[in-house]
């Protein structure tokens, strides 16, 4: 019965370590800051009504955001934890983390930063962005969407469930290598929560990226032929079309991992006939391609952020296209290059190595197709451009260090050590997050209705770029010295202390860009008076989104706009925009369908993990049982007929006008610098407090 | 000005799901290769137990295969039936192929407890862990279409033969149809291969 209802839970599991009580009483102490704040202002109701339920793409997309906002900042502690234990810990010194600690903390960096952070910042910007990139009022199917979005909330409630029961996250790396990996080497939870974590987030992404495809390739405005597709969306479509190739290949390699763990099967065991290697094929099968999952809408942020602020149309837009293309086809067959060391033949090695090096041209299409299209173009220094300034320098150093690597005889050298964590993060900070960076600042005033302040976004994206490069030029170093990654230990002899220590001090000067990218969030909502953007198009843009109000109705556009040629917006705008008629819309009814499935999926995992049978019942029978429920209601639409849409029209029309007055009334003051900021927040703190203002909250 | 008309709108979307729904089973694919190639890695690894050759019986997996293909000719029927509106008829010939897809769920059943009671279990090697994967796996999913068939089946009755349902029991076949090509892999691969 004990066994039915809790198995293998005890009091042993609950926070008993300073690392597990303190999660603990951080997310506890978050959790309940946000309940009485909300509770307080009465916002329960509109929170489920206007947001959980929402099947708003974007709604949802900034709901992505704020958690993969969140996560980076969880994600970036453990890197902060990283490279403090590693300048610390030579010679006598053993730092401040055990090894198995320390183990815990970068696998749960892996895993965060991947699923929980780039992924979600890319899936928030596909959301937003997309369908209003195409001339979309909704998405294929607004319920897939939902149920994607929470169940990864399910995983990354999951991926941190481990502070508040059993104390230990996988040990493993971020990919979780077999054998090790294996009940026999990893007896504890922490593998299981990596398990289902990445499985419940996981078939999120494929039904997310399905219904992505479907949108992308069934829902475009008249006339917008795929030649005519903006480069955001082609990458996004790119992106989307490898994330339904691989994540079902990660699906299933997670359930069989499960079966080893649970039910004793030998699939990747050392005994009785199980073949480890057959793991690390299959997990790096899904894990290279995601790399270019993430970075393909990179890739089209970029395109659209060159062309806007060239002023020039894409330099060729078919060979930027077919860089796309190029790279996710050619991303598919370069797995191995993962485990070059790892007893293959000289030819399969071979291969492999020559497939990662043609993965390189498609890429310097795409890099010199951005130069090209900057090449006499009216070049404007906006933030997003610098992003994409400092991701071109990055990118380039990344990208020969990963043609190194694909060398096999260099990779036997280069294997496993830090010269190669240099590479990636080179990568996936410089390549994805740069690109999430830019895409926000260049959207943020289509999300929020005013732009981002200019001054402080150039100072913060200064302190991530020249953190960057002092914490990982060292590592690069550190790699050719012969340096192993996930060291939490090392000999003084070794010389290595001066390079950690100023990696140390790098990562304290990107922290220093996340914190001025929070103030600067902060200063932009201080001043939204003057930032507002009262015209939809405030970057003079090309393409569907600008077309729209800043800050869109949720059913988008109210006409369809007819496309007929590339950067559709600029054309509408010398030749006069349409004349708007108001028809009826056809809009979407919210559902908490999606939450209720992701919550019993939850259930699920956790019984999994912990071995409940009643929680595997309760969450199995929950989840079949809402998931019929839904297939079968058929009262999923409603209409707005054209009267409702012409009022909901001019009322709009008269909050605008209202907007354009109050920004006129607001001054043409500059950005705020910094010390301007300080001294506004400080005056209002100062104010709260004088007059108690807390009371009348 | 483009008509958004109810109707097309309607039809708009039908066309929308058909197209998901192909991408989906495309992505279901891709997890029955893993499991094949993972049964091809592992199917020798039989650490001196017995191998499929000494325990597989092919009239049993003729026998399901001739259950299954014809349980899609049915189910094909059916869905002539449902396109020209006859609701009866869609009843017994879904009626037919469920009883059909349990008989074959009966058997696979049959061949699993025949080998646990032999004691080959899951944990028992690395042959037997890709063999039930793989086949359970395809078990997995019938049941899961025959839970689907049966309360579309409800609705249908309830409901009648509306724009929704026919557009339920179409995936439903397409689903079926695409278990059915699954099967034929495995019987070739599995069955069959252990006798070459």
């Amino acid at each position: 019965m004990r066994e039915f209802l809790l198995g293998k839970l005890n009091m042993q599991a609950l926070p008993h370590e300073w690392f597990t009580i303190g999660g603990t009483l951080a997310f506890l102490t978050l959790a309940l800051v946000a309940v009485i704040v909300i509770t307080k202002l009465h916002r329960w109701k509109w929170l489920w009504n206007e947001w959980f339920t929402s099947v708003d793409p974007k709604k949802i997309g900034i709901m992505y955001f704020l958690v993969a906002g969140f996560m980076l900042l969880r994600g970036g502690l453990d890197a902060i934890m990283i490279w403090l234990q590693q300048a610390l810990s030579s010679g006598s010194s053993h730092g401040y983390l055990s090894s198995d600690h320390f183990q815990q903390i970068f696998t749960a960096h892996g895993n965060i930063m991947v699923f929980f952070v780039a992924m979600a910042f890319i899936f928030g910007l596909i959301n937003y962005i997309v369908p209003l990139q195409i001339g979309a009022r909704d998405l294929a199917s607004p319920f897939l969407n939902t149920l994607g979005f929470w169940l990864f909330v399910a995983g990354v409630i999951m991926v941190n469930m481990f502070f508040l029961f059993g104390g230990q996250y996988a040990a493993t790396g971020w990919l979780a290598v077999a054998p090790l990996s294996g009940i026999q080497f990893s007896p504890g939870v922490g593998v299981d929560y990596w398990i289902w974590s990445l499985q419940i987030s996981g078939v999120g992404t494929t039904l997310a990226a399905i219904n992505f495809i479907m949108t992308i390739l069934k829902m475009r405005a008249p006339g917008m032929t795929l030649r005519k597709l903006p480069l955001f969306t082609w990458g996004s479509l790119c992106s989307m079309v490898m994330a339904v190739t691989v994540f079902p290949l990660l699906t299933m390699t997670l359930f069989l991992m499960f079966f080893d763990r649970y039910f004793g099967a030998h699939f990747f065991t050392t005994t009785l006939g199980g073949n480890a290697m057959m793991y690390t094929n299959l997990i790096w099968m899904w894990g290279h391609p995601e790399v270019y999952i993430l970075m393909l809408p990179s890739f089209g942020v970029f395109s659209e952020i060159v062309s806007t602020f060239s002023r020039k149309a894409t330099a060729s837009y078919f060979t930027n296209v077919a860089g796309m293309i190029g790279v996710s086809a050619f991303a598919l067959s370069v797995w191995l290059h993962h485990f070059f060391t790892m007893g293959s033949s000289a030819d399969v090695n071979a291969f492999f190595g020559l497939m990662t090096m043609i993965i390189a041209i498609p890429t310097s299409v795409l890099f010199f197709n951005w130069i090209a299209t900057m090449y006499k173009g009216k070049i404007q220094f906006k933030t997003p451009m610098l992003w994409f300034l400092g991701f071109v320098g990055l990118f380039a150093v990344g990208g020969m260090a990963g043609v190194m690597l694909a060398i096999p005889p260099v990779d036997f050298q280069l294997h496993n050590s830090l010269f190669l964590v240099a590479h990636f993060h080179t990568m996936v900070v410089g390549g994805v997050l740069f690109g999430i960076f830019a895409g926000l600042s260049y959207w943020f005033p289509k999300i929020a209705g005013f732009r981002l302040n200019e001054r402080i976004g150039k100072y913060a994206f200064w302190c991530w770029f020249i953190g960057f490069l002092m914490a990982f030029t060292p590592l690069y170093v550190l790699g050719l010295m012969g340096a192993t990654r996930r060291l939490d230990h090392y000999g003084s002899s070794t010389g290595y202390q001066p390079f950690f220590i100023m990696a140390f001090i790098g990562g304290l000067v990107i922290m220093a860009g996340v914190v001025l990218q929070i103030v600067q969030i902060l200063a932009s909502v201080m001043q939204k008076r003057q930032l507002a953007d009262t015209t939809g198009d405030p970057w003079d843009g090309r393409t569907l989104e600008w077309a729209t109000a800043s800050v869109p109705p949720s059913y988008n556009f109210t006409v369809i706009p007819e496309v007929s040629s590339r950067d559709a917006y600029l054309l509408m705008k010398q030749n006069g925009l349409p004349k708007s008629a108001y028809e009826d819309i056809h809009m979407p009814r919210n559902t908490a369908a999606g939450i209720y499935i992701s919550a019993f999926a939850f259930l699920l995992g956790f019984g999994f993990v912990w071995h409940i049978l009643l929680l595997i019942i309760v969450g199995l029978l929950g989840v079949i049982i809402c998931v019929i429920r839904r297939t079968f209601n058929e009262d999923i639409e409603y209409t707005l007929k054209a009267s409702e849409v012409e009022e909901l029209e001019q009322e709009r029309a008269k909050k605008a006008r209202a907007k354009i007055s109050d920004t006129a009334a607001g001054g043409t003051d500059e950005d705020m610098g910094l010390i301007e900021f300080i001294k506004t927040a400080l005056k209002w703190v100062l104010d709260v407090i004088k007059n108690k203002r807390w009371r009348t909250w | 000005m483009v008509e958004h008309s109810s109707e097309s709108h309607e039809e708009a979307a039908n066309e929308r799901v058909m197209f998901g729904f192909w991408v989906y089973l495309m992505t279901d694919l891709l997890m029955f290769a893993v499991l094949f190639a993972v049964y091809a890695v592992l199917h020798d690894n039989t650490v001196g137990g017995p191998t499929g050759r000494d325990l597989f019986s092919l009239p049993l997996a003729l026998a399901e295969t001739l259950i299954l293909l014809t349980s899609s000719f049915t189910c094909g029927l059916a869905m002539i039936a449902a396109r020209a509106g006859h609701k009866k008829q869609v009843l017994n010939w879904f009626g037919l192929t469920f009883i059909l897809g349990l008989s074959f769920l009966g058997l696979e059943l049959k061949e699993f407890t025949e080998f646990i009671h032999a004691g080959h279990t899951i944990s028992t090697n690395a042959f037997f862990s890709s063999f039930f994967t793989l086949v359970g796996t395809h078990g997995l999913h019938i049941t899961s279409g025959l839970l689907w068939m049966a309360i579309t089946l409800i609705y249908v009755m309830k409901r009648g033969l509306t724009t929704h349902m026919v557009r339920k029991l179409t995936l439903l076949s397409l689903f079926w149809h695409f278990l059915d090509i699954v099967w034929i892999f495995i019987f070739t691969l599995v069955y069959l291969r252990a006798f070459v």
